[in-house]
C-alpha cells in the first residue's frame, strides 16, 4: 500500500520530455525533484503562480506608512526639534528612511512567506529519497495512491519514458 | 509555454500614405513654429529654447537606444536579438541630430548666459575656461563624432553578418561596445554639463549628468516599447512575443525608478544643505513652475511605478503602450523643466501652441528616419548565434 515509485534522469531536457509523456498516458506525477530549476518545468506541472509579490506589496506598503508615520509623529508630536531651520514635518528627509522600511518589511516577509511556502525552515527534516538529487540527477516521483495504478506499471511507465534507474519504496510515507 | 507557430513576416510597408502622414506632422510642427515666430510674436529666448530643447530630445532617443544595444552586446544578452534592429535603427538617427543642433545654434545667446562674454559676472568669469564657446564647440564635435562613429561602425557589423557567419563578429562588436561604454560615461555626463546645466550658468549638481542620462534611458525605452508593440501588432516582426514586452516592461519600471532615485538624490540634499547658490535652481522650479513640477514626479516615478507593478501589465501591450507614451511625454517634461526656467525664465517661458506642435516636426523626421534606416536591413538579424534563444526564452 502507498508505495512510491521514483525514476532517475540525467538531463533536464529528457525529465521535461518524460513529464509531459508521462501526462499525456494519464499518470499523475507526485513531484518532481531537481538540483536546479528547470525552465518550464512549473507550466508543464501546472504549478499555480507564488503569492510572494503580493505579501511583498502588502508588507512593503505597511512599512513604508509606518515608516513615514513614525517619523511625523516623532518629528511633529513626541519630540519636536529644529534641524537646520527646516519644517518640523520635512517629508524629502522621510523618504530615505521610509524607502528603507519599506525595503526591509518586503525582504523579511518575503523571505517567511517563502520559507512558508515551500514548507521550509529551520529545523525541518529534509526528505530526500536520496542524495544524488542534490548533485547531477533528476527525479520523478509517483505514488500508487495518486494513481490507482501498482508498483510494477507505474516503474514500468517509468523507465518506458526514458528513466536510467527507477527505484521504489515500499514505506507508509 | 507551448511552442506556438510564429507567422511569417511582413515586410515594413514605409509607403505613400504612411510618408503623407509624416509629412503632414512634420508640416503641423513648422506651421506652429511659423505661427509663434510671425502671429503669436514670442520672445526670441522662448523659440530658441523650444528648438534646443527639441534637438536634445531627437538626440536622446538614438543615444539611449544606442546605450541599451551595447549594454546588451556588453552583457552578452540574449533576449533582446529579436528587436536589435529597432535599437540600431534608431541609434543611426545620432549622426542627423547634429543638424537639428546647428538648427538651434543662431540663438545659443539666447540660451546661455555665459556666451556674452562683454559682460560677464565674477562667478561666470571663473568658469570662463571651461564654459567659452571655442571649446564648447570643440566638445560638441567631438561627442557627435564618438556617438556617430560607434552607431555606425556598430551597424555596419551586425549588417554584414546577415551574409557572413556571425561568430567571428561577435567578439569584436562585444568589444567595441566596452570602449563605447567607457567613452559614453564620461561624454554624455559632459553632454549633459554643455547642454543643459550651464544653462542656469551659476549652478552646479555632481549628479546632474547621471540624472540626465536616467531620464534619456527611460525615455529611449518608451519609445523603444512602443515601436516594439507596433512592429508586433502589424506582423513586422512576429517574433517578439509577451516575453520581450515583459523585459521591455521591467526595464521602464527599473529605471523610472532610478530617475525617481537620482532626482531625490539630487533635490534632498540641495533642499537640506539649504546653500543659495545650489537652492536657487529649485527655488525658481518650486515658485514658477509647481504645478509642472509636481506633474514631473507623478507622471515619471508615481504612476509607472503603480502601473507597472504586476506581471500582467508589463505583459498586456495595450498597458504597457499607454505607460510609455505617457512615460516618454513625461521626460519631455522634465526636459522641459531642465531647460525653460533657466533659458527663458518664469515670465515668458509657458506652454502654448509652439510647444505643443513643434515636437511633431522633429517626431516626424525621427520615425522617417527610423523607418528608412530600418527597410535598409533584414527586420532580424537572422544569422546571430543568439537568435534561437532570443525567440524562445521564457520569464519565470
Amino acid at each position: 500500500m502507498g508505495a512510491i515509485v521514483y525514476g532517475y534522469f540525467t538531463d533536464e531536457i529528457n525529465l521535461l520530455r518524460a513529464v509531459k509523456e508521462l501526462q499525456g498516458k494519464n499518470i499523475k506525477i507526485a513531484d518532481v525533484r531537481t538540483p536546479f530549476p528547470v525552465h518550464g518545468l512549473d507550466t508543464v506541472l501546472k504549478y499555480k503562480r507564488p503569492f510572494l509579490p503580493k505579501i511583498a506589496f502588502a508588507a512593503g506598503a505597511i512599512g513604508g506608512i509606518l515608516g513615514f508615520g513614525f517619523q511625523a509623529w516623532v518629528f511633529t508630536e513626541a519630540w519636536p526639534l529644529n534641524i537646520g531651520g527646516k519644517p518640523y514635518l520635512a517629508i524629502p528627509s522621510f523618504i530615505p528612511v521610509t524607502f528603507e522600511l519599506t525595503i526591509l518589511f518586503a525582504a523579511f516577509a518575503m523571505v517567511f512567506a517563502f520559507l512558508i511556502q515551500s514548507n521550509l525552515g529551520p529545523g525541518k527534516i529534509p526528505d530526500i529519497l536520496d542524495e544524488e538529487v542534490t548533485d547531477d540527477h533528476f527525479q520523478i516521483i509517483l505514488t500508487e495512491k495518486n494513481n490507482n495504478l501498482a508498483e510494477p506499471e507505474l516503474t514500468k511507465a517509468l523507465s518506458g519514458s526514458g528513466a536510467i534507474n527507477v527505484k521504489h519504496l515500499n514505506s507508509e510515507k | 509555454m507551448e511552442k506556438q507557430d510564429i507567422p511569417e513576416a511582413k515586410p515594413l510597408n514605409f509607403d505613400k500614405r504612411m510618408k503623407t502622414i509624416l509629412a503632414v506632422a512634420a508640416g503641423l510642427g513648422i506651421v506652429a513654429l511659423l505661427i509663434a515666430v510671425f502671429i503669436q510674436q514670442l520672445p526670441s529666448t522662448r523659440i530658441w529654447a523650444n528648438l534646443w530643447l527639441n534637438a536634445i530630445m531627437f538626440l536622446f532617443l538614438g543615444l539611449g537606444a544606442l546605450f541599451f544595444w551595447t549594454v546588451n552586446a556588453l552583457g552578452e544578452s540574449t533576449w533582446q536579438i529579436n528587436i536589435q534592429r529597432i535599437l540600431e535603427s534608431m541609434a543611426l538617427t545620432i549622426p542627423f541630430s547634429v543638424i537639428l543642433f546647428i538648427l538651434a545654434f543662431p540663438g545659443l545667446k539666447d540660451i546661455f548666459e555665459w556666451t556674452h562674454t562683454e559682460h560677464l559676472d565674477e562667478i561666470l568669469q571663473k568658469k570662463a575656461a571651461y564654459l567659452n564657446l571655442p571649446f564648447w564647440l570643440i566638445r560638441f564635435a567631438v561627442y557627435f563624432i564618438i556617438w556617430s562613429f560607434f552607431a555606425i561602425y556598430l551597424r555596419k557589423i551586425s549588417v554584414r553578418n546577415d551574409y557572413e557567419p556571425y561568430e567571428r563578429y561577435l567578439k569584436r562588436i562585444r568589444s567595441t561596445s566596452g570602449w563605447f561604454m567607457v567613452l559614453f560615461a564620461i561624454t554624455s555626463s559632459m553632454a549633459a554639463w554643455d547642454w543643459l546645466m550651464s544653462i542656469d550658468g551659476h549652478w552646479f549638481s555632481t549628479l546632474y549628468g547621471w540624472y540626465i542620462f536616467s531620464s534619456m534611458f527611460v525615455a529611449a525605452l518608451a519609445v523603444i516599447i512602443i515601436i516594439a508593440v507596433a512592429f508586433k501588432e502589424f506582423g513586422i516582426l512576429p517574433n517578439i512575443n509577451k516575453e520581450h514586452l515583459h523585459d521591455l516592461g521591467k526595464y521602464l519600471f527599473g529605471f523610472s525608478i532610478f530617475w525617481a532615485y537620482l532626482w531625490l538624490s539630487q533635490y534632498l540634499l540641495i533642499w537640506y544643505s539649504n546653500i543659495p547658490e545650489e537652492t536657487i535652481y529649485y527655488v525658481e522650479r518650486t515658485r514658477h513652475f509647481e504645478t509642472l513640477f509636481i506633474l514631473n514626479l507623478v507622471v515619471n516615478f508615481v504612476f509607472p511605478l503603480m502601473a507597472l507593478m504586476t506581471r500582467n501589465s508589463k505583459r498586456q501591450p495595450l498597458i504597457l503602450v499607454t505607460v510609455a507614451l505617457i512615460v516618454l511625454l513625461g521626460h519631455y517634461l522634465d526636459l522641459y523643466l531642465a531647460i525653460m526656467p533657466g533659458a527663458v525664465g518664469h515670465e515668458a517661458a509657458s506652454i502654448g501652441i509652439l510647444e505643443i506642435g513643434l515636437p511633431f516636426f522633429y517626431l516626424a523626421v525621427f520615425m522617417t528616419l527610423f523607418f528608412t534606416y530600418f527597410k535598409k536591413a533584414k527586420p532580424v538579424p537572422e544569422n546571430h548565434p543568439y537568435i534561437i534563444e532570443s525567440t524562445s526564452y521564457e520569464n519565470l
